[in-house]
């Protein structure tokens, strides 16, 4: 699966969302975007799911041109995309039961990823029931269980405590690496961008565009003491200044 | 940044007064959203029924009142029985009730798929709502005699009645209730592989359900206005009959009587569908 974005620009009316975007994602791939709020972060996820469709360029999926959503490329927003009157585990079958497999086969499914995302314990519970680490859990099974080419995750820790944040960083870099999924990610979260992603990517402002990018050679098996090395922090404070600087310069740089 | 003491030796706050300060009254039992205490809601509760009934009983034993104009609760209670035993109140309450069953049966089963309609297309949107919104304010009493003229004076224009007094408003509530689904709910739908067909059932409906049967039971309450109003014309039972034919009379202990049972009944939809909604909105609480 590679997921190829070329030349994408989006209007909203007379505003310039984003300006000539090009983004290669390939396979197994982690990929962050970083850019500030408005830089159009959101914008760039909700093309990618196809809700939203670009104002010039394109973006494909494996060569065939993305013409709207589907469960080939699961979304997880920011807070509040649950199905309130559904329970934990029929939040996850959500996608199961619109492709009519039988109970069975279901169940095993189900299984298998409220434990990966450790829930097993709250699969009988309502969305109100649960704290905001656990709803993000569910949103993320709730997509991953549909096996998609490419998992969309757009802020998926920002309102989130630190502890509970790092927890699921954690959880999210092991499901990565369990499942083999792709993940593009967008964050205005510099220090998480470069803990997860293998790749880095910093959007600039007004119009949104690329600015930099950044691998991360980091190990993969990463812990969160990586966050105190001097590669990480040295990482981290160049891809800080790039976002800093873009974001210091918007509206008064047009390439 | 430069700020109001940016490079200044002195700071000009120095000479002003201190703010005056308010302080808070302690609290009491009219706080802005604040539970009080159990034993006072009762009281209320018990106070704001005792109250008039007292003053009832009062002033129809102390005679200042004729009869005729307001019985005693006891005539009420035996005009009431007098009327059970006869069989004619069953009579009277079946036929009200089928009306209403049916005038606002049908309304509900036209405004609650119109209204999703509204609430979900845009096109659906532009094409009722302007016409519905209008329509709702004319009066549905004022359309009895035109209702009459066109479907004669038996059973029809009165279940047409109770179905003009309460379509409208039904439409309209449940298209609000439907717009609210959060958008993003709908959107991550689509992401998971549902159609338009399957968002619509299995997300906008559900999500729904609990604002559209509040929609129902404030409009079930317009409709039992409504079917007693209509049967106040020309009919040959019903409450509303009751109630006119006990006025030829002068029979007001009988007048009191079906009010009440008015009352009793509503009440009784009331707090079922209130059950209903509870059930159905349990995600939300
Ligand atoms: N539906 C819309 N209509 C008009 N303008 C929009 C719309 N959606 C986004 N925009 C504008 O496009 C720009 C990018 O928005 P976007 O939501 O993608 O930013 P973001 O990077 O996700 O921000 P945040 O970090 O606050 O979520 C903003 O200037 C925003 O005002
Ligand atoms: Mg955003």
């Amino acid at each position: 699966m590679t997921l190829a974005l070329t030349d994408v620009s989006k209007e909203y009316g007379r505003k310039l969302a984003l300006d000539g975007v090009n983004l290669t994602v390939t396979p197994g791939e982690f990929l962050c975007v970083v850019g500030a709020s408005g830089s159009g972060k959101s914008t760039l996820l909700s093309l990618v799911a196809g809700l939203a469709m670009p104002t010039a360029g394109q973006i494909t999926v494996d060569g065939h041109l993305i013409t709207g959503p589907g469960p080939d490329r699961g979304l997880v927003f920011q807070t509040g995309s649950l199905y309130p009157w559904r329970t934990v585990e029929r939040n996850v079958a959500f996608g199961l039961e619109l492709l009519g497999l039988d109970g069975a086969e279901r169940a095993r499914r189900i299984d298998w990823y409220l434990a990966e995302t450790g829930l097993a314990d709250v699969r009988r519970s309502l969305p109100r029931q649960l704290s905001g680490g656990q709803q993000q859990r569910v949103a993320i099974a709730r997509a991953l269980v549909c096996e998609p080419d490419v998992l969309l995750l757009d802020e998926p820790f920002g309102a989130l405590d630190v502890q509970t944040k790092e927890d699921m960083q954690l959880l999210i870099r092991q499901i990565w690496r369990d499942t083999g999924t792709t993940v593009l990610m967008v964050t205005h979260d510099v220090e998480e961008a470069v803990f997860l992603g293998t790749r880095v990517v910093v959007l600039a402002s007004d119009p949104g565009r690329i600015a930099a990018e950044t691998p991360i050679p980091l190990a993969d098996d990463r812990d969160l003491a990586i966050k105190r090395t001097s590669d990480f922090l040295r990482l981290r404070a160049s891809t800080e200044d790039m976002v800093r600087t873009w974001h210091r310069l918007r509206g008064e740089v047009t390439r | 940044m430069k700020t109001a003491l940016a490079g200044r030796t002195t700071d000009v706050r120095a000479a002003w007064p201190p703010l005056p300060r308010r302080t808070r009254p302690h609290r009491k039992v009219l706080t802005i959203r604040t539970p009080i205490p159990r034993r006072a809601a009762v009281v209320l509760t018990a106070l704001s029924l005792a109250v008039p009934l007292v003053s009832w009983v009062a002033l129809s034993a102390s005679g200042l009142v004729p009869a005729t104009f307001l019985p005693s609760p006891g005539a009420v209670l035996s005009a009431g029985w007098e009327m059970a035993r006869s069989g004619e109140l069953a009579v009277d309450v079946g036929t009200t009730t089928r009306r209403v069953l049916e005038g606002f049966g049908l309304a509900v089963l036209v405004s609650v798929p119109l209204g999703i309609l509204m609430g979900t297309f845009h096109a659906a949107q532009a094409a009722f709502e302007p016409v519905i919104g209008l329509l709702r304010y004319l009066p549905a009493s004022a359309f009895i005699p035109l209702l009459i003229i066109w479907l004669g004076l038996g059973e029809p224009s009165k279940i047409a009645i109770l179905f003009i007094g309460t379509v409208f408003f039904n439409t309209l509530m449940t298209a609000d209730a439907v717009r609210s689904v959060p958008r993003s709910l709908i959107d991550v739908s689509y992401t998971l592989g549902a159609r338009r067909g399957e968002v619509l059932r299995k997300v906008v409906v559900p999500h729904s359900l609990p604002g559209i049967i509040d929609a129902v039971r404030v409009n079930a309450a317009a409709a039992w206005n409504f079917v007693v109003v209509a049967e106040l014309v020309n009919s040959t039972a019903g409450l509303g009959y009751r109630i006119v034919r006990a006025q030829r009379f002068l029979q007001t202990d009988k007048i009191f009587a079906v009010l009440v049972v008015i009352g009793v009944i509503g009440l009784t939809i009331d707090v079922a569908l209130r059950l209903l909604r509870a059930r159905a909105g349990r995600w939300a609480a």
